[in-house]
Order: C-alpha cells, then structure tokens, then sequence
C-alpha cells in the first residue's frame, strides 16, 4: 500500500502511522517535519508552501515506488501541506512500514532527502519584516 | 513559435507573473529558451539553479520544445 499527497489541510501523523500498521511489521518509521519558529535568529511567523502539484505527485509517487521496491517494504505514506503552515505544525509526513527496521530506517531518510531534492514544492519564509523563499539563492 | 511558460516560487515573482508567453526563434530547445528568459529577466542568473520541466518531467537543455507542451520553470525546490 503506498498513499501520496498534498493538502491545503492538517497534516495527521498519527492517522499516517495507524494507516501504514500491518501484522507483519517489525518496524514502522514515521518522519514528520514540523515548522520551526527560527532561522538564523530571525523568528519566523508562518510558512507559505507552493507546489506544481501533478508533478510534485508523480516525485512523490517514483520515491515512494524505488523505496518501496529497493527495502521491500510493505507500505509507505508520503502526505505535505500546501499554503500557510504555522509553527509547530506538520509540514511533511512519511511513515514506512516493514518487517525489520533497518529497512523501514533506510527507506524514510531516502525518502525525505530525496523530496527535498526532486520534488516542485517551494517554502517561503515569512517574517515580521519581510519574507523569502528558502534556497533560491546560493 | 510561441511557448508559454509557467512559473512557481521565486520564479513568479520574477516574472511577476504566473505566466509568460516566450516567441522561440529557429531554435527550440530548452537551452534557447533558458537564454532568452535570462536576457529578459537577469534575476534569474543569480538564483542558485533553474530547472525546467516539460509536460511534468524534468528535461535537460538539449530537448526540444513542442506546440502545446506544458512548460515550468523550477527554481531550487525546497519542500519538507
């Protein structure tokens, strides 16, 4: 089972990890990436998230399928928000599920520095004074 | 050839824009448009990359434009 998308809405990374729990699992590995209130010791007020959405899915779809195929694990869920996000708030959730845990282990790092990397979704800072979009510039 | 380009991120507010359409010469590569958006907007030398997808897949300057092809600027991607 695989389950991928994005959503204007809260994020549920309890509902990701009940949703992921199978009898055979021996281990399940949720990472969840929450907004900070810092940055460089500027206090950020929100985030904005952006994305293309038909390609930031299918991203999104070609992670969770090599991860799926490369750890055999059973099941995976890759959920991100879109729009204003607020401090403390999730912004990204992935929850790998699989026999052992060394696989389950493997598969979420991959999978949430490869997002980072591959998939159109961008994040604005936004500030008392001013806002940025993270990484545009070198 | 006229190509209309979508833009997200930075990119948008570079163009100020959503949308810009670009009249491809001879020459219909993603590289040929990568120089003429540049010369029209100069910001986009100074993001940290430029990507650009055609029809939802990343493509390589080399590739060729089409009539119709859903093109997207990608500036440096920063979900998570």
């Amino acid at each position: 089972m695989r389950e991928i998308f994005i959503t204007e809405h809260k994020l549920d990374a309890k509902a990701c990890t009940e949703a992921i729990t199978y009898p055979g699992a021996g281990g399940i590995v949720v990472f969840v990436g929450t907004v900070r209130d810092q940055t460089k010791g500027k206090t950020v007020k929100h985030l904005e998230f952006e994305a293309y959405e038909p390609m930031a899915l299918k991203e999104m779809k070609k992670i969770a399928d090599y991860a799926t195929k490369h750890w055999s694990l059973h099941q995976m869920v890759i959920h991100h928000r879109t729009g204003l996000v607020q401090i403390e708030e999730e912004a990204v959730v992935i929850a790998c599920s699989s026999a052992h845990r060394k696989e389950a282990f493997e598969a979420c790092q991959y999978a949430i520095d490869t997002l980072k990397e591959t998939v159109p979704i961008w994040k604005k800072e936004v500030f008392e004074d001013g806002e940025v979009w993270v990484s545009a510039h070198p | 050839m006229d190509i209309t380009v979508t833009a997200f991120g930075i990119a948008k507010d570079i163009i100020k824009n959503k949308e810009v359409i670009i009249s491809l010469p001879s020459d219909r590569s993603v590289g040929a448009l990568r120089s003429l958006l540049s010369n029209k907007y100069p910001e986009f030398e100074k993001l940290a990359s430029l990507k650009f997808a055609v029809n939802a897949d990343y493509v390589e300057d080399g590739h060729e434009l089409k009539a119709g092809d859903e093109v997207v600027l990608i500036p440096p991607v920063s979900g998570g």
